[in-house]
């Protein structure tokens, strides 16, 4: 019932959501020596929803290939690699977190938009 | 749900940068130390972060996969500078006394970082926090 209300939003939401704790993983670890920065792949996750796009792993023994997860976490290639391996861009990432809000604000206000319609809707106005 | 993780994630950050903090203070505090073996001469810590890899119970709460926490805490191994000071109370059968090894101009720096980093995870919890309060917002438009 929810998920035909909300489309698409509902798990927008929680896919940003978790590109957020991802983010916010990788500034947590930003002096972590040898920590490897990470980000979600929205495509990668939008395409393995629709069924379409790149493979998918349907089968433990199946080979995932290099950089890719089953939930759309890839490694971050860095433009400066500091001595200890460690891969977090401190700059860079806060730029990405603060976009990351941004986008989780959209979807918040487009599911607004829903719940707002609904109760007009429902009221009859 | 994931905005909890990251409260306990950048958390655990803030609690790793104070260890930090606090590890640089002791070694500004010890600065002068001065000893009458190499051994007994004061050495500069370091701590040194690790990534928590999976989440882990610890009593009641959860410590969730990609925290942070101190792992150890190491020496400075530079050698300790000595010094020939024979009036000293401390100084050795030679005349000579042993000085603390910490680098007053590194700890500083180490400070800055610190405080910075604390600052960054202090704005990831502040945009996490708004975004938890918008979230419970939707319902009442």
């Amino acid at each position: 019932m929810l998920d035909s209300l909300f489309g698409i939003h509902a798990d927008a939401l929680e896919l940003k959501a978790r590109r957020m704790e991802v983010l916010s993983t990788n500034i947590a670890n930003a002096d972590t020596p040898g920590y490897k920065a990470k980000d979600v792949d929205f495509r990668s996750v939008l395409g393995w929803q629709l069924g379409v796009g790149s493979m998918r792993a349907t089968h433990v023994n199946h080979w995932r290939g290099p950089g890719h997860s089953d939930n759309g976490e890839v490694f971050t290639i860095p433009f400066n690699p500091a001595v200890d391996g460690n891969t977090v861009e401190i700059g860079l990432e806060q730029a990405k977190y603060g976009k990351a809000a941004v986008d989780y604000q959209a979807t918040l206000d487009f599911l607004q938009g829903r719940v707002s319609a609904y109760k007009r809707a429902l009221k009859g106005e | 749900m994931s905005m909890d993780k990251v409260f306990g994630i950048a958390g655990s950050a803030l609690a790793a940068q104070l260890v930090r903090m606090n590890t640089t203070a002791s070694n500004l505090a010890n600065a002068s130390n001065t000893a009458d073996t190499p051994e007994g001469a004061y050495r500069a810590k370091r701590v040194v972060f690790r990534t928590l890899l999976q989440d882990q119970a610890v009593g009641e709460q959860t410590r969730y996969a990609g925290s942070i926490h101190v792992g150890n805490v190491v020496d400075d191994p530079t050698p300790s500078p000595r010094s020939y000071d024979p009036g000293n109370p401390a100084a050795d059968d030679d005349g000579y006394v042993w000085q603390s090894n910490v680098n007053e101009v590194a700890e500083m720096v180490e400070m800055t970082a610190a405080a910075r980093s604390y600052r960054n995870n202090i704005e990831v919890v502040n945009t996490a926090k708004q975004m938890m309060m918008r979230t419970l917002e939707v319902m009442k438009s």
